[in-house]
């Protein structure tokens, strides 16, 4: 196992506040990166292969670079939402470790050249917003935020912005939109927050374990933070594990390592006697993955080519005592919660999904049904302005192709408890009706 | 309609808020008074705004390039004040921004934490997603549910992943997280609400570690700044051992049936 960087002094107290902050070497990062020109400093991120760790896995330097260069107000913001269900990483760097992420904000705005800019931080974390509001006053008073920061021609300011409960607002463009005090709704794409963002103007978005890196990456320098994960996934990653795990909690691991290491080795694994059923490699909008694939290593390409993601981090584990109908009605209600209702697929389409679910767990459905969920999932994914109908689709379309036979099982087992003897395939004519 | 009242004794309780047809949009299918124009922006003259209500929402427009951007820490303020985001108070908001109350009312509808009926003023969010369902959130809200009877001082409400699935099952109490709870915690939290007490120090997300065990650098609690530290030290090693030992009787014993255990149809 590599040394820890982002939990390196994590449990130190009192880190979040400035003095132990600067003791453990704090702030020395941003004054090194003020010395060099913004280039050098793009340069090292590009070179570190950092890749977003919010969900999508976007080279973070690429995404520096896209931000147009010149005299114009730019943005920086730093998404602070975390909900995605499974997800809880970001909560513990904020709460504990609140000025590393103030470091990263300034030496990334530096490299992007972003005067304002932003915490958009998710209204559930009152306490964490209270330290993170004391810290950003820390370092407005020690002169790292401000006018002309340490000298430099580098000037930012920082404000927390506090949601109000929406999961959508941790789509970028939704939560620019509630940014901007509106409701959160997603934005047509293109064009990209980075030429047309907050305030129509040009916007880095970043998640907070993502720039939270980046004092890190200053200090070890780009190319020699590439050395640690695997080629296309570089660095550690905190990855939150939780569900039927012993130990459930946030660990730093080294990109690449296998799953089982961490299901296992860290958490603990579900109680003796019960063995993993499926598990989430990156949230709850990840596609499940199944026991066998726990020996896969745990980087973006292996979770992709195994059909998944890493998205978050968030490995929620499922032990074999849980039945899958559960699990995925349970999303399904949840992504049907928040769509914002914006596009069609995703606002119809959640709400039909959790619809079928109930028939099928009532045992009012027939194993046709089963094919219709699956329908429906394909025409909800690719179809909406963002990602949050195609967050249910996959992991539920996975849950349905995967454990197919537990379903047709239930829905069977349901009927003979009701007495509903066997389910009778309906006629053609039926079937059309019932897709109207 | 208004399906929901937001807190225990909706129709959909055992839910996460949701209304009839399906989106956030209360009284939805309400016919609209047509002999009336929709109401502008307040008259300033008019409509008496706390003073201490009309600094906050100043200051906080003021910290951003667009005003408008100030709607929601706005309306946090006057739901802190008022209770609930009543129509007195959007239209106190509205007066000091400029803006329609049918424009803050729409932003207020959006967001899980503005509330547009009158709610109880201790606000406890009980986690009903996937990874607290999975260690027995569900029942955790069924107890939390009946030990605040019908207080109406009391909003106890599920709520989609707060962001602390490691304590699960948690809830956040007026903001404070707390967990992994068990059952006759449900009691205890509303006791100290009552009372105006703490709650659950020992059981307080602020004064937890961090699982990794290579984290443990020795330090014992205190992990703000100014957060007390008076919990008695405990390595992670020490926590781990405590909460996989409690795990096994605490979390699974039945887990097939306590999970999601009454499950509602929305016919």
């Amino acid at each position: 196992m590599t040394e820890l960087l982002l939990f390196r002094d994590i449990d130190e107290p009192g880190l979040a506040t400035i003095d132990v902050y600067k003791r453990r070497g704090g702030y020395e990062s941003l004054e090194r990166a003020l010395r060099m020109p913004r280039e050098e400093v793009l340069q090292n991120l590009l070179d570190s292969g950092l890749r977003g760790r919010g969900g999508a896995g976007f080279a973070m330097g690429k995404k520096v670079s896209f931000l147009p260069k010149g005299a114009i107000d730019k943005y920086l913001v730093c998404n602070a939402d975390e909900s995605e269900p499974g997800t809880f990483k970001d909560r513990e760097l904020m709460q504990k470790s609140p000025h590393m992420l103030v470091e990263g904000m300034i030496i990334a705005a530096y490299a992007a050249d972003a005067n304002r800019s932003f915490i958009y931080i998710r209204g559930e974390y009152e306490q964490q917003a209270e330290i993170l509001d004391r810290a950003i006053a820390e370092a407005e008073a020690a002169g790292y935020l401000g006018e002309r920061i340490l000298g430099s021609d580098h000037s930012q300011s920082l404000v927390l912005h506090r949601g109000a409960g929406a999961y959508i607002c941790g789509e970028e463009t939704g939560l620019l939109d509630s940014l901007e005090g509106k409701r959160g709704n997603p934005r047509l794409k293109p064009p990209f927050p980075a030429n047309q963002g907050l305030y129509q103007g040009p916007t880095l978005i970043n998640n907070v374990e993502t720039l939270a890196t980046v004092p890190t990456i200053i200090a070890l320098g780009g190319a020699e933070y590439a050395k640690l994960g695997t080629d296309t996934s570089t660095g550690t990653k905190l990855v939150s594990v939780s569900g039927n795990v012993q130990r459930p909690g946030n660990y730093e691991i080294e990109l690449g390592i296998p799953s089982r290491e961490i299901v296992y080795g860290l958490a603990g694994g579900p109680e003796r006697g019960r063995d993993v059923k499926l598990w989430f490699p990156g949230g709850s909008s990840s596609p499940v993955l199944l026991r066998e694939d726990l020996d896969l290593p745990y980087d973006f390409d292996s979770m992709a080519k195994a059909g998944s993601m890493l998205g978050s981090g968030a490995i929620i584990v499922v032990d074999d005592s849980v039945r899958v109908v559960d699990v995925a009605l349970k999303l399904a209600k949840f992504y049907r919660h928040e769509s914002c209702g914006k596009c069609t697929p995703c606002r119809e389409g959640t709400n039909w999904t959790v619809k079928m679910l109930q028939r099928v767990e009532s045992g009012e459905a027939t194993p046709m049904d089963l094919d219709i969920i699956a329908s429906v999932q394909d025409q909800i994914i690719g179809n909406c302005l963002c990602v949050l109908g195609d967050a249910m689709a996959m992991p539920v379309a996975s849950m349905v192709a995967k454990f197919r036979d537990e379903f047709e099982a239930h829905i069977e087992e349901r009927r003979a408890q009701l007495g509903l003897g066997v389910p009778t395939e309906p006629t053609p004519l039926e079937v059309v009706g019932a897709m109207h | 309609m208004s399906a929901l009242s937001g807190g225990h004794g909706s129709e959909l309780a055992g839910d996460v808020a949701r209304y009839g047809h399906g989106s956030r949009i209360p009284g939805w299918d309400d016919a609209v008074d047509l002999s009336k124009d929709p109401a502008g922006i307040p008259d300033p003259a008019l409509t008496p705004v706390p003073a201490e209500l009309r600094a906050r929402i100043e200051a906080s427009m003021a910290k951003y390039p667009d005003f408008r951007s100030a709607a929601i820490p706005a309306l946090h303020a006057a739901q802190e004040l008022h209770g609930w985001c009543s129509p007195e108070a959007i239209e106190q908001v509205a007066c000091v921004m400029r803006l329609t109350p049918a424009y803050l009312t729409a932003v207020a509808t959006f967001y899980d934490m503005f509330s547009t009926v009158p709610v109880g003023r201790n606000a406890v969010y009980v986690c009903t997603n996937i990874s607290c369902s999975l260690r027995g959130a569900d029942k955790l809200y069924a107890a939390m549910q009946e030990a605040a009877g019908d207080d109406p001082d009391l909003n106890v409400r599920a709520f989609e992943c707060l962001g602390a699935c490691d304590i699960a099952p948690m809830a956040s109490v007026n903001g404070a997280y707390v967990g992994p709870l068990d059952l006759p915690d449900a009691e205890t939290i509303v006791a100290q609400l009552r009372a105006g007490e703490e709650i659950l120090p020992e059981k307080q997300l602020l004064r937890r570690k961090v699982a990794d065990p290579r984290a443990a650098s020795g330090g014992d609690a205190g992990d703000t700044g100014s957060a007390p530290a008076d919990v008695p030290p405990a390595s992670a090693e020490a926590e781990h051992n405590a909460s996989a030992a409690k795990a096994p009787d605490a979390d699974h014993s039945d887990a097939a049936d306590r999970l999601f255990p009454d499950e509602d149809s929305d016919a």
